[in-house]
């Protein structure tokens, strides 16, 4: 611990000698700082309270676009800021660390409500699900940053001998976050603690489907952070278009494959590393000899009481056996009960569906001609409250619509096999989930699962929680994305692992050097080798 | 005639697709995820690369008169060790790794699983072709992939052997050579893959990554960059001379990605430092350097045109202090010193790739941080000096994939460290336990039982059941108290 904290001073320090010889003299960063002020006011696109009693018209005049050239001047003057070298120190990184949580626990009766007002999202889920999560993340961040900064000390060989090596963490840069509207709140939070634990400036683009939530966030993130260096661009599809079109170090966006691909062909211009999570079919295998009470339960949790299944790991859909299909099913449908009551259309503890075109792609995978009559629970709808009720579907066909894209929402389509080991054939017959789940108490069908099913993530008896392990790397693979985040991995995925090795001038070895001869290259392979004997006996002549 | 027609036979899109869809249903079948298959196969390389070595250094001469020390060494050597290090470690690198869990998920135990992505491509240069196609190819296998290699059609001798070599000593249903050029490429880039590798230069590596982008396709791309030597007053000057000789001109020419590109030192450092690499460089390669048999020559003409197209532009072609000698025919140039050549030159503004050494001067040692730090992001950077407080800045202050202190380009041979680019020099690593890790894909897996259930978690949501959860989530073990009991901590 001891040794760790002086490191850490030895390192802050250095970074404040490195700024310094950089020459920002100081009265260049008060003016810099005034600019950027200037440039908040100029540049305001976030809808102010006040502007809610303007008409629309006005307030498109009285809006100036976020252009092309708007997210170009926010680049530069975060490139500017990240330069002089303000985000690599420890200091800072804290500091805005703790404000995050300061934010958190003053600001936790808007969050909710933001999410509320987005979603319906039952204060619950909201605070289990979102806030804590970045609590958690941030609170962990704290703990371990001094830790996560110091230099990696690693073996050399007898090749570079006499020498040492290290592994820095350095900042990327500026990076971007565009985050997503069904856990609208964490997923823009927790990717931007992550860059800043790193030492990044961060662009954080909420999504506009969750308004209320993008809103809040840009207030907070102003009223909290500091604003030369971690920014909201609050918009849709054309100021993300501006902002793609900009040189980051990083991106990172949550969202869909389809939108994936765009980001990711934006980011190849610029040679622009990106972490892409993404969704997928998330299924959830259930074996026959299980504790069936639990097991519902917590398949119930990972579906309906996860953001009403509009979650990139939620339970997409059921793989079980056709003798214990119709267990399954009375034992969901008697726990659904208990949790959401007789008419779960009434229930407060449901999201609702985030917008009405959603509503539309939902209903339209409902009443698909192949599976409108395979409904054996739930199918209402209220298109007006945006409500659909949790829904099973059984033995829907594999070339069904709702078996070909990530549902996304209530429903829950149940396939049956004959032998549960025939679900494996099944998954990998598909795109490669962000999370896969399998529920049993055999020993062996664990170990193959594990073994053979590719997945972004795996949870065996439970749903959702291993992305509360901030132990495990959370991201995708294949169609369910690249690169991954969360605790540790959070910091290494906004970092450049800068490889260093140290040397003297002493015991300089001529056989490195031409004139190339028969005998230094006997030498030398034997040194690269590690071979001991074939050394002396090269070094004797031999 | 039947093999006739299949010789002649363009590889094309569809001769791609048909490729990739075989090798994706043999990787389907498990064969690659076994130890055994994995083991095999890097045993396979190292004895094809032991086996094989002559052939190797004919054709690496072949290509480009590269000296056979530096064949040995910097590629069959390197590549030796990458397989022996991967075959001794292999075990240890599959075992899943078990992390630790937390109060939320109790009682739980967790491990991240390193699984193989699938079918991956392998695109590498033509500088050090042998090295550089087959050390990502062991990392592709250890990590238990199907792997196609494209090798650079610029190297055509060390192409055709490596589709030789693969075809006959590993297993052709899952590891692959296609020879070819821009055409070829193209038609592997349309493909599906689950990890593209490319080394090369950083416009091609934005083509590969948008390509790649279609398929959702992660990519590692090792580019270059110029790679700055900076030479501080305080040193040995005869030992950081020669390690600056074999950092340029000992490592092909000076056409290596990790090559010294320029030297940033101070006016008065500048003369001794001439002389010094002056004599080194007459040391090493003779009076007549042209002539000397212990340097590889420049690739091709197209490369020798753009390097005495650098050397004979107006502002430059004045600053020669050493060498300047050229030989088209034999597409040869002597090691060449350029000193005070201006920041807008062209020699200062793209990536050398030869045998030509400009300095740099500054007025302070630690100005060259600014010059460094003004151009994109190298793929590595040197400092020479004794002075600890300069390693320290340099270290903090300057951004690279990889930084060396008084030695040039060995960390290269260093396995524990990742060797990879930043921005402009690329994203992602390799080498050692990186390769592996490269390859594979780190699936998080959480394992609970049915026991210790909680209802708390599920709805309906009541008040008591939030203010538990409240203390469960922040850990507060007397808020978890008061919540089970019913009290309100409000």
């Amino acid at each position: 611990m001891n040794i760790s904290m002086e490191l850490l001073r030895d390192f802050s320090s250095v970074g404040a000698g490195a700024s310094r010889a950089f020459s920002y003299p100081f009265t260049r960063k008060t003016k810099q700082r005034r600019l950027s002020f200037v440039y908040l006011i100029r540049t305001s696109y976030s809808f102010k309270s006040c502007s809610a009693t303007l008409s629309l018209t006005a307030e498109v005049e009285e809006k100036p676009k976020f252009d092309v050239d708007k997210a170009a001047l926010l680049a530069r003057e975060l490139r500017k800021s990240f330069n002089s070298g303000r985000t690599t120190n420890y200091e800072w990184r804290m500091s805005q660390l703790k404000s995050i949580e300061k934010m958190l626990e003053e600001k936790e009766n808007d969050i909710t409500e933001a999410l509320y007002k987005d979603l319906s999202k039952p204060g619950l889920e909201a605070f289990v699900a979102e806030i804590s999560q970045v609590k958690s993340s941030c609170k962990l961040a704290l703990k371990e940053l001094s830790h996560w900064m110091i230099p990696e000390k690693v073996k050399t060989s007898l090749t570079t001998y006499p020498s040492s090596a290290e592994i820095v963490s350095e900042p990327l840069g500026v990076v971007l976050v565009i985050s997503t509207w069904n856990f609208p709140f964490l997923l823009s939070l927790d990717p931007v603690i992550g860059a800043i634990s790193a030492g990044n400036a961060v662009v954080l683009k909420p999504s506009e489907i969750a308004p209320a939530t993008s809103l809040l966030l840009s207030n907070l993130v102003e009223e909290y952070l500091d604003k030369s260096a971690i920014r909201v661009v609050e918009g849709s599809v054309d100021e993300t278009t501006a902002l793609l079109e900009q040189k980051w170090d990083k991106i990172l966006y949550t969202g869909s494959a389809r939108v994936g691909r765009i980001v990711m062909a934006a980011a190849a211009k610029h040679l622009t590393p990106v972490i892409l999570e993404l969704g997928g079919k998330c299924p959830a295998v259930v074996d026959s000899n299980i504790n069936l009470q639990v097991a519902v339960r917590r398949i119930i949790y990972g579906k309906w009481a996860c953001n009403n299944g509009q979650a990139c790991i939620g339970v997409d859909y059921i793989i079980t056996t056709k003798d214990f299909a119709p267990k399954l099913i009375d034992a969901l449908r008697y726990e659904l009960e208990q949790f959401f009551g007789k008419d779960p259309m009434e229930s407060k503890d449901i999201s609702r569906i985030v917008s009405s075109s959603q509503f539309a792609r939902l209903a339209r995978l409902m009443d698909d001609d192949l599976v409108s009559d395979k409904i054996v629970l739930g199918g209402q709808r209220d298109v007006n409250q945006l409500k659909i009720a949790p829904t099973i579907l059984l033995d829907v066909p594999e070339d069904a619509q709702i078996m070909q894209e990530e549902i996304f929402g209530p429903l829950m389509p149940i396939l049956t096999v004959e032998k549960v080991e025939d679900s494996f054939k099944i998954i990998q017959s598909k795109p490669k989930p962000l999370a896969a789940y399998l529920f049993t108490n055999d020993e062996q069908l664990k170990k193959n699962f594990v073994q053979n099913i590719p997945s972004g993530g795996m949870l065996i008896n439970d749903t959702i929680l291993h992305v509360a392990t901030d132990g495990l790397p959370f991201g995708g693979v294949g169609e369910s994305g690249m690169g991954s985040y969360h605790g540790k991995f959070s910091f290494d995925a906004f970092s450049h692992k800068k490889a260093v090795l140290y040397r003297g001038f002493d015991a300089d070895a001529s056989i490195r050097y031409p004139p190339y001869t028969t005998q230094k290259q006997r030498l030398l392979k034997a040194v690269i080798n590690g071979d001991i004997v074939s050394i002396i006996l090269a070094l004797i002549g031999w | 005639m039947g093999s006739v027609e299949k010789e002649t036979k363009v590889f094309d899109s569809e001769a791609a697709s048909s490729m990739v869809k075989e090798l994706r249903g043999e990787f389907l079948s498990g064969k690659t995820r076994s130890y055994e298959w994995r083991v095999t196969q890097l045993k396979n390389i190292l004895k094809m690369s032991e086996d094989r070595e002559q052939d190797i250094v004919k054709a690496l001469h072949s290509d480009l008169t590269k000296p056979e020390l530096e064949s040995s060494i910097y590629e069959i050597s390197m590549l030796k060790n990458a397989c022996t290090l991967a075959i001794k470690k292999l075990k240890q690198w599959m075992k899943p790794e078990k992390v630790k869990t937390s109060l939320t998920s109790f009682p739980s135990s967790a491990e991240i699983v390193s699984e193989p992505l699938g079918v991956v491509l392998v695109i590498s240069p033509w500088n050090y072709p042998f090295l550089l196609s087959i050390d990502p190819v062991v990392g592709a296998i250890a990590a238990g992939n199907a792997v196609v290699l494209k090798p650079s059609e610029v190297a055509p001798a060390t192409s055709s052997l490596l589709a030789k070599l693969v075809g006959e000593y590993l297993d052709n249903t899952l590891i692959r050579v296609v020879e070819g050029a821009v055409a070829e490429t193209s038609a592997l880039l349309e493909q599906k893959w689950d990890k593209i590798c490319y080394t090369g230069n950083g416009r091609v590596g934005r083509i590969v990554m948008a390509a790649a982008a279609k398929h959702l396709t992660p990519v590692l791309l090792e580019l270059g960059g110029k790679c700055p030597a900076v030479v501080d007053s305080i040193i040995n000057l005869k030992v950081a001379a020669r390690r600056i000789v074999a950092g340029k001109w000992g490592c092909n020419s000076g056409q290596t990605c990790v090559a010294v590109d320029y030297i940033l030192t101070t006016k008065d450092v500048a003369l001794k430092l001439v002389d010094a690499l002056k004599h080194e460089l007459e040391g090493f390669y003779g009076k007549n350097q042209l002539e000397s048999k212990d340097l590889s020559r420049i690739v091709n003409l197209n490369h020798f045109d753009r390097l005495t197209k650098l050397l004979d532009e107006d502002k430059v072609s004045g600053k020669i202090v050493h060498g300047g000698e050229r030989d088209k025919a034999n597409l040869k140039i002597a090691p060449t010193i350029l000193l005070d050549v201006p920041q807008d030159s062209l020699i200062m503004n793209e990536e050398i790739f030869g045998p030509l050494l400009p300095i740099f001067t500054v007025e302070k040692v630690e100005s060259s941080f600014d010059v460094i730090n003004s151009g994109t992001k190298p793929l590595a950077a040197y400092l020479f000096t004794d002075n600890k407080k300069l390693k320290e800045q340099f270290v903090m202050a300057v951004s690279a994939g990889g930084l060396v202190i008084n030695d040039t380009v060995i960390h290269l041979a260093v396995d524990t460290l990742p060797f990879g680019g930043v921005q402009e020099s690329g994203m992602g690593a390799y080498h050692g336990k990186f390769s592996f890790d490269a390859f594979s894909h780190k699936k998080g897996v959480l394992y609970r039982s049915f026991a210790g259930d909680a209802p708390v978690r599920y709805p309906p949501y009541t008040k008591g059941k939030l203010a538990f959860m409240k203390a469960l989530m922040s850990g507060s073990i007397l808020g978890v108290i008061c919540a089970l009991i019913g009290l309100s901590k409000n």
